[in-house]
């Protein structure tokens, strides 16, 4: 594949790497350093002919046209939220036809991995074909949070002392001041707090490392768990890349506490998914406004997007931030959508906006099917969009 | 443990301890052969910390390896590929000391066999049948530990080879709690005696732990029902119906807690098969060359028969639940005083095996003998059969010289060759050879026994992550052949 580009997703920031290629770049000298620079540097003197660009930024920060120049998107995330923008947006460049069926060439596949300790699970995503990151996202388990209660009249453990100094102590003594979980004056406040608590509840087992644990979610990590996940990531790119053999279909979850454990599970997609499915479909006046649209799309009980902005083949149609773009856009506001569609009788637009999932604020796009009412419907061929 | 250190192995302290982090550092490691599969086992390692690596390979760099081994550059054509790694090694941790043998591997074991008995553990990659068997024959006779490991195409393999591996620490991921409700005994008793789950204040009644409400129901049901506890479904169904009647409101999580944990109460008694094969081992049967492991068991085998009335020492540890923070306090301290007794009641019985056998009574520290008596129930030994029983069927020796010829021939004879020994092979083992895939026998020679750096990348992951569970002696290790196939991603664990 001469040319081809790999998009590879990692959080930003420093520490631990965890993706294979970075874990094999980094040394000594470059602790400090953004990761995504020095694997580029690493795996570029390392490998010739191979071009690495390095983005040193929040995933959220690139627009969707970024993401449609590649390929292949491998991901190497640290969250839920994050896997979860990345999936939208692949997903918006996907496709269907007039028989519900995706475009091949609109597909743009994706491979995820994550580990925690001895385990790990990595997924081969072919949007509209295989599940979609938000088709499997009930499987993971709900996140672990102490009941308020608990944490304020009886506590019973070093965690839940803990996390009375994290989540409640701290705005009482601090008003307003934003705790600071990379600052280690600010822990080994939370710790002493934690100790002196415990001590009058007569509990033990507050230590500094817990705390850290406990307050930044610390997620155990080894070489040799990532080593595994990532290869198999690696390989599975390759494969889509080369088409030297057959996929992993779709789901490998690892477990190495006792032996080594590998199993393959075939997850199907699900139809009415809100990220990778056809999309929500609304049906609207052709005199209906994009103001109006907006605010329909807001009210629509699946959405549940707030402040969208809109995109029509890859034309933004309407941004909310930052204000030079909303300036720009904002006369759009006053104008038939039907208009600023070119007057088809139905296609797609994206939707981007915030969600709030489980107490959780999080960017992500929609795709939402726009058919207009009593325009009549001729074959109209359409153009795909850039992308895939 | 240096405070810089303590912050760079973080992430894996939290997973195996100080205890397993200073074993890794003292742990010397060789590894034969450091094409991708070996380099990528050697790298986990050293980013872990590992004491210090040998690399035994006789091979200089060639143009080929900067296509799979990440741990060569284009300045290293030309030159030993062991220098090559092992300077590679030194900078991505300097705490790690790597020194190189340039010699092929099979030339060092016929040269200097006691060359091997320096090492914790000796990793032997793409090595071909007969330099194994030679190999594994050695390393049994030091007592050493060997791991393979080979990549093959799309395909790959990891195996273990020692004699014994006996793991306190194993760690699963999923154990129930050692609440002993189904026999409480006398001072678990006198607290929950202490207790009246008919109060009538509402906020003590929801906040009395379950441990006490289902030993307090637990008891009064024996006293009814001639000191039988609930065994068949009715009588476990009246249990829980008469438990859920005993709440006054719909918010009582206790409640909720006792009700998910009532099986606890006619959970079986005694101990599991797993471990009474354990104790009834002949290692058990302790003399002065035992290992500390084995006078153990012997301890153990001799509580469970007396003061253990048939059951193992009480690991002390009690889950979470809702209660009092007063009342869970004390519940604690009352299964740890119950697990501290049990463990002296074991130390002392070691004490006198240890004098009995000729060894130092204070030999075997009591921290190691809590230890052991926390993860009673845990426990796993580990033997493995030796390469050379493994390859005793006739058939297979010839499948694995096959495989470890790596001359290139042309495909379909080779393919029609491979077929034949195959399908004899499984034939002898009572398989149905017939129903071997032409595909995947094509597949196989159409690997041609390259090593593609992700697979390699895979298969040294498993291997080092091996290496790490049988040097900090901590988790289960593969007790089996692990084989492992890139085209699908399946893998499975065969005992050969």
């Amino acid at each position: 594949m001469v040319d081809g580009k790999i998009l590879i997703a990692c959080f930003s920031g420093q520490g631990i790497l965890s993706a294979k290629i970075l874990s094999q770049g980094k040394r000594m000298q470059d602790v400090g350093k953004p990761k995504a620079e020095v694997a580029a540097k690493r795996v570029m003197e390392r490998v010739s002919g191979v071009n690495i660009v390095p983005h040193f930024c929040r995933i959220e920060e690139k627009d969707i046209d970024f993401y449609s120049e590649f390929n292949i998107i491998a991901l190497g995330l640290d969250s839920i939220e994050a896997r979860s923008y990345i999936n939208a947006v692949a997903c918006s460049f996907l496709e269907y036809d007039s028989d519900d069926k995706p475009r091949p060439e609109t597909i743009k596949p994706m491979v995820d991995g994550g580990t925690e300790g001895f385990s790990g699970q990595a997924k081969v995503i072919l949007p509209g074909v295989t599940p979609c990151f938000e088709c499997t996202i009930y499987l993971f388990p709900p996140q672990v949070k102490f009941p308020l209660c608990t944490l304020a009249e009886t506590p019973r453990s070093a965690a839940h002392c803990i996390e009375y100094a994290h989540l409640i102590q701290w705005d009482q003594e601090h008003h307003g001041k934003p705790f600071d979980e990379d600052n280690p004056e600010h822990i080994q406040w939370i710790y002493s707090q934690a100790l002196e608590r415990a001590d009058t509840f007569g509990i033990t087992g507050v230590t500094y490392s817990l705390t850290q644990g406990v307050v930044k979610n610390i997620v155990p990590a080894i070489a040799s768990t990532n080593a595994i996940i990532s290869s198999v990531c690696a390989l599975e790119a390759l494969k889509i890349a080369t088409g030297c053999s057959k996929s992993l279909s779709n789901y490998l979850a690892y477990n190495g506490t006792e032996g080594v454990h590998t199993g393959v599970t075939e997850f199907t997609k699900n139809d009415d998914c809100l990220v990778c499915g056809p999309g929500v479909l609304m049906e609207i006046d052709s005199c209906t406004t994009l103001q109006k649209f907006i605010d329909l799309a807001g009210e629509h009980p699946r959405l549940k997007l707030s402040r969208p902005s809109v995109m029509y083949r890859g034309n933004n149609l309407y941004i909310q931030a930052p204000p030079v773009l909303e300036e720009m856009t904002r006369s759009n506001l006053q104008l038939p959508l039907f208009e600023l569609m070119g007057k088809v009788p139905k296609d797609s637009v994206h939707l981007s906006g915030t969600v709030i999932t489980n107490d959780k604020k999080s960017t992500t796009t929609r795709k939402v099917r726009i058919s207009f009412k009593g325009i009549s419907d001729e074959v109209t061929d359409m153009d795909t969009a850039g992308g895939g | 443990m240096a405070e810089i250190n303590k912050s760079k192995y973080d992430r894996q302290l939290r997973i195996w301890g100080e205890q397993g982090q200073s074993a890794l550092e003292r742990a010397r490691v060789c590894l034969l052969n450091c094409g991708p599969t070996g380099s990528e086992t050697l790298k986990n390692l050293v980013l872990g910390g590992v004491g210090s690596v040998m690399v035994v390979d006789g091979s200089k760099v060639e143009v080929a390896d900067l296509g799979n081994n990440f741990l060569v550059d284009n300045n290293s054509i030309g030159q030993s590929r062991a220098k090559c790694v092992c300077t590679f090694l030194r900078e991505l941790n300097d705490a790690v000391g790597a020194k190189f043998v340039e010699e092929p591997p099979e030339a060092l074991l016929e040269r200097d066999p006691s060359f091997f008995s320096q090492f914790t553990l000796i990793i032997a990659t793409q090595l071909p049948e007969n330099a194994l068997l030679k190999l594994d024959r050695i390393c049994r006779q030091q007592n050493g530990i060997l791991i393979i490991a080979r990549s093959y195409g799309l395909t790959g393999l990891v195996r273990i080879s020692l004699k014994e591996h006996d793991v306190v620490e194993s760690k699963p991921v999923h154990f129930a709690s050692d609440l002993r409700l189904h026999k409480p005994w006398p001072e678990l008793k006198r607290f929950v005696d202490g207790f009246n789950i008919h109060i009538e204040d509402p906020v003590i009644h929801k906040n009395i732990p379950y441990v006490v409400i289902l030993v307090k129901l637990a008891e009064e049901w024996k006293h009814m029902h001639n000191g039988l506890l609930p065994v068949k479904r009715e009588e476990q169904k009246q249990f829980t119906d008469n438990l859920i009647n005993k709440m006054i409101s719909l918010d009582e999580d206790n409640y909720k807690e006792a009700r998910k944990a009532s099986f606890e109460v006619w959970a079986s008694s005694g101990i599991s098969s797993h471990l009474r094969c354990i104790i009834n081992d002949s290692s058990a049967e302790v003399s002065s060359n035992s290992s500390d492991f084995w006078v153990l068991v012997a301890a153990l085998k001799e509580f469970v028969a007396n003061e253990g009335e048939g059951e193992v020492p009480l690991e002390g540890s009690i889950p979470d639940m809702t209660s009092l923070t007063e009342y869970y306090v004390d519940l604690q301290k009352v299964y740890q005083a119950k697990a501290e007794a049990d463990s002296i009641a074991v130390e002392s019985r070691v004490r006198t095996i240890l004098k009995n056998i000729g060894r130092d009574p204070d030999s075997i520290p009591n921290a190691a003998i809590k230890n052991f008596c926390k993860n009673a129930k845990k426990l796993r030994v580990c033997r493995y059969r030796s390469l050379e029983d493994e390859f005793k069927a006739p058939v297979s020796t010839e499948l694995q010289k096959y495989l470890g010829d790596e001359n290139y021939r042309e495909m379909d004879e080779d393919v029609s060759r491979l077929k034949t020994i195959a399908v004899g092979l499984l034939n002898d083992m009572g398989c149905n050879g017939a129903k071997l895939s032409e595909d995947l026998i094509s597949e196989m020679c159409r690997f041609g026994a390259s090593e593609i750096h992700s697979v390699a990348a895979f298969v040294g992951g498993v291997a080092s992550q091996e290496a790490i569970k049988l040097i900090t002696k901590q988790f289960v290790p593969l007790t089996a052949t692990f084989v492992f196939n890139g085209i699908d991603h399946k893998s499975q664990q065969l005992r050969l």
